[in-house]
């Protein structure tokens, strides 16, 4: 009798703990921040700050723009922002939507964590942006400026998985990351083409290459570093750059289809 | 009457299983974040209007899920109060209470965000659930009732008991290394059809490529167990009609589920096809299911007279004078 009221309580305790897992859209972060270690000044001297400038540039022909059926919700067939996908878009042969960081060389030292939020926004049935890159601790807000319901579902593998549904235009959700991962890939479980990644990183040292492929790498102290290039279909590419004091240097990666 | 409702339970569970795999199929299983409420609706009350992309599959499983259980409430209580078997009345219990566990696990694995084992427990019972309604309604039909009362003794072929038993198991093995490669992603671990990557045994192995394989060799153990089931119903009992016709119908079944199979690869996992492949799988293992009780019948027939003389109205006696009384019971 006892071992069955156990049970009985057991399983009321586990359902009511998963049910109110799931209770509340708050706005609260759901992981706790992380960026108290943060220190307020960052520690590299301006006069003797490096930069990188650089290209990505597409070789070979992608494949055409696929349309994308959108006819399982109505205001995205009426407010797609666009109808096709968006996987390789190629400004000038420069390759767009490429992430690209410092993934070594910075040693052991320690920025200041920004406290202007990162905004990824649900708009025209799109992510936008679709690739972009946030720091450790900053916060992060997701936005539903659409007047249709979406679901933010992030798939990370250090940090913590989430998923959250915005019902009403205009809401938001606060959270951040605690640990670097590259890439956070995000999807909308109610329309499937919707796709975003982001860039975590701990440090303020990444890019994301816009028109012509470009991007720039600015405030770096004087070093040797491994630059890594991603795409969201071809992968990943590494370089190694030396700068020395106030050096500008330009960084060329070329992805091949 | 308890009969066409336990059949209409367990055709609405049939539904159920469809259902829930367009929502794999479609990938929309965390399009609703939030169970048992969806988007902070009462199930209940969340506007057509909303119901777009994904939301329309999984909203629409929840809803069939809370009709079929809601039916299957119906079902345990009228057992409860009008089935004089004992143990047909548990079956009905235990039907709502694998429900029940299956409408929990289908909320777990929401909010958990679908980890694979509480996805694949929630796929597996979902085909116990059927196997359990479609059990009721063979128990309370009238062909059944009839061999307790029927003027001739139903035969007891002891092998085909144990062939039957072995192909329902093998089947519902088979079912959970499917939803194990459905709910892993492996689903194109493999990408060919019938060869995997141009051989016989993959080249390469890794654990998806290694969960598609069991799932091919297990369609191939499942196939041998039912022609072997049904060749032995053809050979030995070919005048009994309650077992070719599920025979016949097996054999449809597993020819049906075995084209959904390479099609599933063939076409990439088309959706339909997809889903098609997995209620035909829970029809595969209901029919084996129906076979396997018909081919304990007789045994059946004996529990009834050992255990519940007074309380079974479908047994009239003949069956005592015609012999076939035997000594096992569940006094149930």
């Amino acid at each position: 009798m006892n071992v069955r009221i156990h049970s009985t309580l057991l399983a009321v305790l586990v359902t009511s703990a998963a049910v109110c897992g799931a209770c509340g859209e708050s706005t609260q972060p759901a992981n706790a921040p992380a960026a108290a270690t943060a220190p307020a000044t960052n520690p590299v001297d301006p006069a003797t700050a490096a930069t990188i400038t650089g290209s990505v540039k597409l070789e070979g022909t992608p494949p055409a723009a696929a349309t994308i059926n959108l006819s399982s919700d109505d205001y995205c067939v009426k407010n797609a922002t666009t109808k096709t996908t968006r996987v390789y878009v190629v400004d000038a042969g420069g390759l767009q939507n490429v992430f690209v960081y410092v993934k070594d060389g910075l040693g052991n030292l320690k920025f200041p964590v920004p406290t202007t939020p990162v905004v990824l926004d649900q708009q025209g049935c799109w992510y936008a942006p679709r690739v972009f890159g946030i720091q450790v601790g900053q916060p992060f807000n997701i936005v539903n400026s659409d007047d249709t319901l979406h679901n933010i579902h992030a798939l990370p593998m250090s940090n913590r998985e989430f998923n959250r549904g915005q019902k009403l235009k205009g809401e938001k959700y606060q959270t951040v990351f605690t640990v670097p991962e590259v890439m956070v890939p995000f999807k909308c479980d109610v329309h499937r083409w919707m796709n975003a990644w982001v860039g975590v990183v701990a440090h303020p040292f990444y890019a994301v290459s816009g028109a012509g492929g470009n991007f720039e790498l600015k405030g770096l102290p004087p070093g040797t570093y491994t630059i890594e290039a991603w795409h969201e279909k071809l992968g990943t590419q590494t370089q190694t750059v030396t700068l020395g004091a106030k050096e500008t240097k330009p960084v060329a990666f070329n992805f091949k289809i | 009457m308890r009969h066409q409702f336990a059949a209409l339970v367990a055709a609405s569970t049939a539904v159920l299983i469809f259902a829930g795999g367009l929502v794999t199929s479609t990938e929309s299983g965390l399009s609703v974040p939030d169970w048992p409420t969806t988007y902070g609706y009462s199930m209940f009350t969340f506007p057509l209007s909303k119901m777009v992309g994904g939301i329309r599959y999984e909203h629409s499983h929840r809803l069939i899920a809370s009709t079929v259980g809601f039916l299957i409430i119906i079902l345990a209580v009228w057992l409860w109060r009008a089935e004089p078997r004992q143990w047909v009345r548990r079956l009905g219990y235990l039907a709502l209470a694998a429900v029940i566990t299956q409408g929990v696990l289908g909320g777990l694995t929401v909010i958990y965000l679908l980890p694979d084992p509480i996805s694949i427990a929630h796929a597996s019972l979902a085909q116990i659930v059927f196997s359990l309604t479609m059990t009721i309604a063979v128990v309370t039909s009238p062909g059944w009732m009839r061999a307790y009362s029927g003027p001739t003794r139903v035969p007891n072929d002891r092998l085909l008991q144990r062939i039957a038993i072995v192909t329902a198991a093998t089947v519902y093995i088979q079912i959970i290394i499917g939803a194990t490669m459905r709910h892993t992603g492996a689903g194109l671990a493999i990408p060919d059809f019938p060869l995997a990557f141009g051989h016989l045994i993959p080249p390469n192995w890794d654990e998806k490529i290694a969960i598609h394989f069991a799932h091919r060799i297990g369609a191939l153990i499942a196939t041998g167990c039912v022609l072997a089931t049904t060749g032995h119903v053809f050979y030995h009992h070919r005048d009994r009609a309650e077992l070719v016709r599920p025979s016949l119908l097996l054999l449809a079944l597993v020819a049906t589920q075995v084209t959904l199979g390479a099609l599933t690869v063939l076409t990439r996992k088309d959706v339909l096809i997809n889903s098609l492949h997995v209620v035909t799988g829970g029809c595969v293992l209901a029919t084996t299911v129906v076979l396997a009780l018909r081919a304990h019948r007789a045994r059946f027939a004996r529990i009834a007279n050992a255990g519940s003389q007074e309380q079974d109205p479908a047994y009239d006696g003949s069956l005592r004078s015609a012999g076939a009384i035997g000594a096992a019971g569940d006094h149930a």
